[in-house]
């Protein structure tokens, strides 16, 4: 048999590269590997980028760190700045805000690397947070992915961590004042909040341990749990391949796109070199935490108009819309001769942990209301899930109320409007804001289906008229191609399902709620056109009597 | 699309569709027939596109040429400025980010423009099947017999407690972390020394204050006399013992039984950590006699004793009782009446422990 002849004779390389890559093979099964992921397809959409530009950010923010502790040192020992910027010159402050400052004016391209670093971890947690958007509202945490979803929450609650960790570390009196707050925070938790803040600070606060305990945390412990998430995470994308839009040849059983090698290596690679190529851009032209300004921290002094990191915001403005007193009830009270701080504990924890609880179980909440046990693997238009679509929307808005209530004092200053009344939009917006941006986004995407499947009956319109024998102006409409007309159509429309009764015949109280979520979840719908309408709609050929057949899922 | 039997064959036909079947749906067309691109077709724009993608990596070797140059052209010497630097990160920022855009756009063009652009598809497999399934469970079926654990609950359950038992030396090593709170927070540096009552000093430089300095209107950021001789824990001390000083006019302050004494001809001071989360309360309004902290907005009414009269503060902030010593000088009668700044726990605990 030839098979095995060749076999008999093995391989040898012809060149010295050959020979080198051969040797390499033999031992750790290169063809292998290259044989199962060279061509791997993988789908093209803008919006898969955004996953990129965090894991590029993170990388980036590798490089930069490592070169920031060659410089940086965590020490709150007490100093006299000796550097070159003038204006704080012997001015007593710990080691750790003069290595900062150092590294700002007397290193080399130290200035610049700062500012990598921290426009990159800004970019980081951004590009995380709309990632999860993207993920969300395209329905992409259905089976098989349930679990990789929790990962990417996971992520974000650590590059949160990494990000107030590190933006700590300068102890510069803005950062000083914001671990302040999370100090205050710290001990508003019954029964060891004290205890924690003693024992995170070594001691009362600020004290002389918090900078070096950070440093740990921010340059070892939280960094190689993001790396062990993010392997994790793209493992698990190896796994269940990627999702992809839907569209004419896409379906559940396959994966179009283009293969790994060349063009989506190519594609992917290059976009590391454009993620760096921007950060860079942004850390040579706009100033970043100009900590020189701030002055070394000091509990006495603060600065007006103060804001945290970005992705702290909507905890801090959680913070400042609580009232602590409202009509001589005060939040804060005695109960058995201690006291409970509920004016700092509710917005604190509350908000987040409602945001992060329904986050991590979203995935199974809509899968018990569906029941649908299927594998997903084409993406859902938004519109075509309004509840779900209107159900995020709500869910961000509230998001955004709370980062907006962390500027509120820059609001008032920049549009001279009453800090207070500022604050009282706020608060009724915190309540009011997600219903009415779920209402809005629900009836938009309802829309944006009748929309459709408009064009799917009648075709694109063409923008031009003709006057007919009888006078009658009518808009010609051309028809889709059957590209076009499937990417319209192809979706499924789940109906309400109605309770089931279980094995014994029985219908639940839970099953019966499950039934009352359904309804809720899919009562409002646009079914897509099916192609006997196409059919009717084209047979009448003549536009007013299609709208007289459908005029009620179709009136204008 | 709509096929029910992906995945779990078991579940098919629990989705509610819009009632519609595999015959009202439009069947997919598969994927649109490519279309070639200019420099597909064009040898001439694909020669075009082959120099652009050249540029756009020489653009990258120029920006590495800039970054390089900026950093060892320009000196940080003993005579550089502020300007110098900014220069200087200009220049190594965009050095950059041309090196890293050339590079990265010259890629992303050469792939679109010039790579082959079909999209293909590929089959997927299930993540399980139900062979690798049954195979694996034979597999931990035969681990499980093996070790034997079902049939020797002495082992499994010794086992269970000493491994749940294992972590708590972990824990407890973090013992030392820090001191027990005891009662340190319930305490200043404004408490009395051997019958020395402490002056009230200016903050940052530490002389203190006569009350013939404090006109109407004044407002002073004040820190206890000694704070600054301290050699340990200066930053813990100030960051309990801060506290603001003002002059109004004494008909304007309602004072409150038993505080009749803590002022002194229309001069109060207050703790300046806020009592939501220790903020200090920086902004004094002069006309309208609020205290406002730029952290959270708090805002206290000092003709009321710093009652919070707007903001997620809770609690009035402590007043500090002071009185006017032999030479003039302000000096604090007593430590605060109560535990400063952000609520805790033990607070009331501490209040009353001060006050007893």
């Amino acid at each position: 048999m030839s098979a095995s002849s060749t076999a008999d004779v093995p391989f040898e390389a012809k060149t010295k590269v050959g020979r080198f890559t051969d040797f390499v093979d033999e031992r750790v099964g290169g063809s292998g590997i290259l044989r199962e992921f060279g061509r791997k397809v993988f789908p093209d959409h803008w919006s898969f980028m955004f996953g990129e530009v965090a894991l590029y950010s993170f990388v980036i923010l590798l490089l930069s760190g490592t070169f920031l502790t060659f410089f940086f040192d965590p020490s709150m020992a007490e100093t006299h700045y000796q550097g070159s910027y003038t204006p704080l010159y012997n001015v007593e402050m710990s080691v750790a805000y003069s290595s900062s400052l150092d590294i700002s004016f007397d290193v080399r391209g130290g200035l610049f690397m700062r500012q990598v670093h921290h426009w990159a971890a800004l970019l980081f947690v951004a590009s995380l947070g709309v990632h999860m958007l993207r993920v969300f509202f395209t329905g992409a945490f259905r089976k098989p992915r349930e679990m990789n979803w929790v990962v990417g929450g996971v992520l974000l609650i650590l590059a949160m961590a990494a990000g107030f960790t590190g933006y700590s570390l300068p102890d510069d009196l803005l950062s000083g004042n914001g671990l302040r707050i999370i100090d205050g925070v710290i001990k508003s938790i019954p029964v060891i909040g004290t205890y924690i803040s003693f024992f995170l600070f070594g001691g009362e606060f600020p004290g002389t341990a918090i900078i070096g305990r950070l440093y740990v945390l921010h340059i070892l412990l939280v960094p190689a749990l993001i790396l062990l998430m993010i392997v994790i995470h793209l493992f698990m994308v190896v796994v269940h391949k990627h999702t992809q839009y839907p569209g004419p040849g896409r379906n559940d059983g396959n994966v179009v796109g283009y293969p790994l090698g060349p063009v989506y290596a190519a594609k992917a690679g290059g976009f590391f070199f454009i993620v760096f190529g921007v950060i860079a851009l942004m850390a040579a032209a706009f100033t970043i935490n100009p900590i020189w300004n701030y002055g070394p921290y000091d509990p006495s002094p603060v600065s007006a108009g103060t804001q945290p990191d970005w992705y702290i915001g909507f905890v801090d403005g959680a913070l400042r819309l609580m009232p602590g007193v409202v009509n001589d009830f005060h939040f804060e009270y005695v109960i058995f001769g201690y006291t409970l701080t509920l004016n700092v504990l509710l917005p604190a924890l509350v908000p987040a942990g409602i945001i992060f609880t329904v986050l991590f179980t979203y995935p199974w909440i809509e899968r018990w209301i569906t029941k649908d046990n299927r594998e997903h693997h084409v993406l859902d238009r938004p519109r075509n899930a309004p509840t779900r679509t209107a159900i995020g929307v709500a869910g961000f808005t509230w998001y955004c109320v709370m980062w907006a209530a962390a500027g509120s004092d820059l609001i008032a200053t920049h549009f001279h409007v009453s800090l207070n009344d500022v604050t009282y939009w706020l608060r009724a917006l915190f309540f009011v804001g997600p219903i009415i941006a779920f209402i809005v986004t629900k009836r938009v995407a309802l829309a944006l289906q009748r929309k459709d499947r408009e064009i799917a009956l009648h075709g694109r319109e063409t923008g031009r008229i003709v006057r007919l024998p009888h006078g009658e102006f009518i808009e010609v409409h051309a028809p889709l191609d059957d590209y076009k007309q499937y990417k319209l159509v192809g979706f499924e429309s789940p109906a309400p399902l109605p309770a089931q009764p279980n094995e014994h015949g029985v219908v639940t109280r839970k099953e019966k709620r499950r039934a009352a979520l359904s309804k809720w979840f899919f009562e409002d719908r646009v079914a897509p056109a099916t192609p006997a309408e196409v059919e009717a709609a084209h047979a009448h050929g003549h536009h007013e009597a299609i709208e007289g057949a459908d005029q009620k899922s179709l009136s204008h | 699309m709509g096929n029910h039997s992906d995945g779990s064959p078991n579940h098919s036909g629990t989705v509610a569709t819009a009632g519609q079947n595999e015959v009202e749906k439009f069947q997919d067309p598969g994927l649109p027939p490519h279309r070639l691109r200019l420099a597909d077709t064009d040898p001439k724009a694909a020669k075009r596109a082959e120099r652009q993608v050249a540029i756009l990596f020489g653009v990258s070797i120029v920006g590495t040429l800039i970054f390089l140059g900026a950093y060892f052209a320009i000196d940080l010497g003993v005579d550089s400025t502020i300007a110098t630097i900014r220069n200087q990160n200009l220049l190594l920022g965009l050095g950059t980010a041309f090196a890293m855009l050339g590079i990265g756009t010259g890629i992303v063009h050469w792939a679109k423009a010039l790579m082959p652009d079909h999209e293909v598809s590929e089959e997927r497999h299930a993540v399980r099947t139900e062979e690798d399934r049954q195979a694996a469970v034979r597999i931990v079926d035969d681990i499980v017999e093996e070790t034997g654990i079902k049939r020797r609950p002495l082992i499994r359950n010794t086992l269970l407690g000493a491994v749940a038992l294992a972590p708590l030396p972990a824990i407890a090593v973090f013992g030392d972390l820090g001191p027990r709170p005891d009662d340190k927070l319930a305490h200043t540096m404004w408490a009395p020394e051997e019958g020395k009552l402490k002056r009230l000093t200016r903050d940052p430089d530490g002389t203190p204050i006569k009350a013939s300095d404090v006109t109407i209107g004044s407002a002073f950021h004040v820190i206890p006399e000694g704070l600054n001789e301290l050699h340990e824990g200066k930053l813990n001390e100030k960051a309990k013992a801060v506290v603001l000083l003002m002059r109004l006019n004494p008909d304007s302050l309602k004072i409150s039984p038993g505080r009749e004494d803590w002022s002194y001809n229309g001069i109060v001071a207050y703790s300046k950590i806020c009592t939501h989360v220790g903020c200090p309360v920086a902004l004094y309004e002069q006309q309208t006699h609020h205290l406002l902290c730029p952290c959270h907005q708090s805002t206290f009414d000092l003709t009321q004793e710093c009652k919070v009269i707007f903001g997620p503060a809770s609690r009035p902030l402590p007043q500090l009782p002071i009185a006017v010593d032999a030479e003039g000088y302000l000096v604090a009668t007593s430590d605060f009446k109560e535990p400063v700044g952000p609520s805790y726990w033990e607070r009331d605990e501490h209040e009353r422990l001060i006050n007893s």
